[in-house]
């Protein structure tokens, strides 16, 4: 699982941050910043004076991130915020995401993108029913790694029984969910201990600092083994003298890899055609991997535009226009069958009608609740919706970029709902 | 521990592979698209990355620079030989012309800047020239309030950004429709810090302003920040002008761009400074030190 060569590992992490309120995730943020040192001075006297103004008897390294007015007033974090850090061996990006109940769809917004996913836990309260809810939502996500830092140990006398107690109820949670790789760390956000620095009052814990794990979890196999996917952005017509007929595919790898000479088949249209090459700016590379941003040309003259998906090597993308998935619901208006709404997947939209409500998932019992009517935000229900023209996706629990979905109103333009397709 | 420049920079290609996703998103779902683009050294960037994003055709937006009329001289020359090697539209609108029909009033005294009212012109250049996207250099690292900003930051028809009822943005799927006279911001280097901007400046070899290597100019020192001087500040009685060695670290209004004391001539000596420093980029800027909350104030009500 490890690798301690820097050099080998994917060098840019992006992890999200779960707990609930108070569990000092914010501090552990801050923490992390500090110990490392990526906090400026400016940053930290303004830290110092809040604290005063605030009657914070210590320095509040939370405040480091609770950004907007309204947050710093309440004392707690109402939306995704973003930071930044970085150490010789990694740069991270950290979406720093809200407990409470009511904020279930920025986590899931946090967690979309997320490679690993922190989640704290109060030492004194043990697993608690925003625990399971946040695990559900990182393997619904399909993060595939989960780091589990067991906080404020100081609060409990540093006790390994403690600690063991708490690590063999998220075992027993992590079986259940199916989680692939797991960590569990005692750490003291507020006092530092197994953040960066090895805690000197917990000489019974052996394993890495929540810092050293972080920059060495190998994240490169979660990358490998899906099916070729190229979904097209824009078409590239130059229309210059130099570049009279040149006409090039513009997108992003969404899955596997594209090579010079690969045959390749567009869908919806189903022609296929061979790469002629692939280029970044001005350079030709011999490979585009997942992930990365290039222009494809083509031996054929064919009728490709925005919303198509080239395909390459494996498998063919499943197609069709009844479709089934996991969906979270972000929108205070609720959802009820029979509505129509717009659906985005990769760079392809379509109208879809809402058929059925399968089941509603229960986040604490993780029990599925059916007869369920309509869905309120923060919902997280099995769905089944029937869009206008046929759709091509891969299940996300394969790929997670053309797996997923967003749902929008067509009266108001807002996001309503992400979709992840599942094919159960 | 290692200098900056010997930091594994491989997480660079995946920065500039979501900003050139992000850039085509912009050119697929808008109309009439603009890059902010003041001379500074992000939205520099932003124009080099779209020139990778779409070429070998030319970039499908315009430049639009808001000119507060408080510049360095440089940036201007810049700027015009930027947009016309690329061959791509420069439209500018002037804070000037703002204040002479009325529509914002100068501000006076000491710390007088013309920065709060730039907003004013560019919601008026937005509403005047049908622009529905405005691409910007902002990062999510420069302060606490750009932190919480989408990639595609929805404006309603006042130019007024909601921060508790921002869309939520998942997976690489970017929501820009919107209403007649509604537009967005979209900001492609979100995830980018100021370190990362400059080590990419290094990599990809990009032609800067000189202001931002060392040189000598007039400045003065208000509180803890240096200021570059020019005729129309205002002075306290104990502040004294003076020749000294600087360069920027960022390049706005010249009323209220800090310089730092350097002699750093070549890129890397910069970035060696910034791996070093102990103090933010905006630290030096006098707009965000009015108060705990400026940046988010300036934000709601159209900022940059």
């Amino acid at each position: 699982m490890m690798n301690n060569n820097g050099n080998n590992n994917k060098s840019l992490l992006r992890f999200t941050t779960a707990g609930s309120v108070d569990d000092g995730k914010s501090t552990l943020i801050g923490r992390l910043l500090y110990d490392s040192k990526s906090i400026f001075e400016d940053q930290m006297d303004h830290i110092r004076e809040s604290s005063k103004r605030l009657g914070r008897e210590e320095v509040d390294l939370s405040l480091l991130t609770d950004g907007l007015r309204a947050e710093r007033e309440q004392g707690i974090t109402i939306d995704v915020a973003y930071r930044y850090f970085a150490t010789p061996a990694r740069k991270f990006i950290i979406a720093d995401t809200p407990g409470h109940i009511q904020y279930t769809r920025n986590m899931v917004t946090g967690a979309s993108t997320a490679n690993l996913a922190v989640i704290l836990i109060d030492a004194r309260k043990g697993v608690v029913e925003q625990t399971v809810r946040h695990t559900y939502i990182s393997s619904l996500l399909r993060i595939n790694h989960i780091a589990f830092c067991i906080n404020k140990m100081d609060m409990v006398g540093f006790d390994e029984n403690r600690f063991l107690a708490i690590r063999s109820e998220l075992e027993q949670l992590v079986n259940k969910l199916g989680i692939e790789d797991s960590h569990y760390i005692p750490i003291s956000a507020k006092f530092g201990d197994n953040v960066v620095d090895r805690s000197t009052n917990m000489t019974w814990y052996n394993g890495m600092t929540f810092l050293r794990l972080i920059e060495t979890i190998d994240i490169r196999q979660d990358y490998l083994n899906s099916s070729a996917r190229f979904p097209v952005q824009t078409v590239v017509l130059p229309q210059s003298a130099e570049y009279h007929d040149y006409r090039g595919y513009a997108g992003r790898v969404a899955g596997g890899s594209f090579k010079p000479g690969d045959e390749i088949t567009v869908l919806p249209s189903l022609l296929k055609s061979k790469i002629k090459s692939i280029t970044v700016f001005e350079k030709k590379i011999d490979e585009a991997t997942t992930g990365e941003s290039v222009t494809l040309t083509l031996e054929d003259q064919i009728d490709i535009s925005r919303g198509d998906l080239i395909t390459g090597a494996g498998e063919m993308p499943l197609s069709g226009q009844d479709i089934r998935m996991m969906l979270c619901w972000f929108n205070e208006k609720s959802l009820r069958p029979g509505a129509r709404y717009l659906i985005r997947n990769n760079t392809h939209e379509t109208s879809c009608i809402i058929r059925a409500i399968n089941y509603r998932m229960n986040i604490e019992t993780l029990g599925k609740e059916t007869s369920v009517e309509s869905l309120n935000m923060n919902d997280i229900a099995n769905v089944s919706i029937k869009t206008s023209r046929p759709i091509f996706y891969d299940p996300y629990k394969k790929n997670r970029i053309t797996g997923s979905l967003i749902i929008i109103d067509e009266a108001t333009n807002e996001t309503m709902a992400a979709g992840m397709i599942d094919t159960e | 521990m290692k200098s900056a420049l010997q930091i594994n920079n491989e997480h660079l290609k995946e920065l500039e592979d979501e900003a050139i996703y992000v850039m085509r998103e912009v050119a697929a779902q808008f109309e009439k698209k603009v890059i902010l683009f003041s001379g500074g050294k992000d939205s520099i960037v932003l124009v080099h990355l779209a020139k990778k994003a779409f070429w070998p055709a030319r970039m499908p937006f315009s430049l639009l620079h808001i000119d507060t009329g408080h510049n360095f001289e440089e940036t201007l020359t810049f700027r015009d030989d930027l947009a016309r090697e690329l061959n791509v539209e420069l439209l500018v609108r002037y804070v000037q012309d703002s204040i002479d029909n009325g529509r914002v009033s100068e501000e006076k005294g000491i710390n007088a800047s013309r920065n709060k009212a730039q907003s004013v012109t560019l919601l008026d250049a937005i509403e005047e020239l049908n622009i529905d996207v405005a691409i910007g250099g902002g990062r999510r690292d420069e302060e606490k309030a750009r932190a919480k900003e989408r990639f595609f930051s929805h404006r309603n028809e006042f130019g007024h950004w909601d921060p508790k009822n921002q869309r939520p943005e998942l997976w690489n799927i970017f929501n820009g429709r919107k209403n007649v006279g509604e537009h967005f911001r979209v900001f492609p280097i979100s995830n980018w810090t100021e370190l990362d901007v400059w080590q990419y400046i290094l990599n990809e070899k990009i032609k800067l302003p000189s202001l931002y290597y060392s040189h000598r100019r007039p400045v003065f020192r208000r509180n803890d920040v240096y200021l570059a001087w020019a005729p129309f500040m205002q002075l306290k009685p104990n502040e004294e002008v003076f020749e000294a060695d600087v360069r920027c670290r960022t390049i706005g209004d010249i009323t209220c761009t800090g310089v730092s004391l350097s002699v750093a001539n070549t890129l890397e000596e910069v970035i060696s400074e910034i791996a070093a420093t102990r103090v933010t980029e905006r630290g030096g800027r006098y707009d965000d030190r009015r108060s705990e909350a400026a940046m988010e104030d300036r934000k709601k009500v159209g900022y940059f």
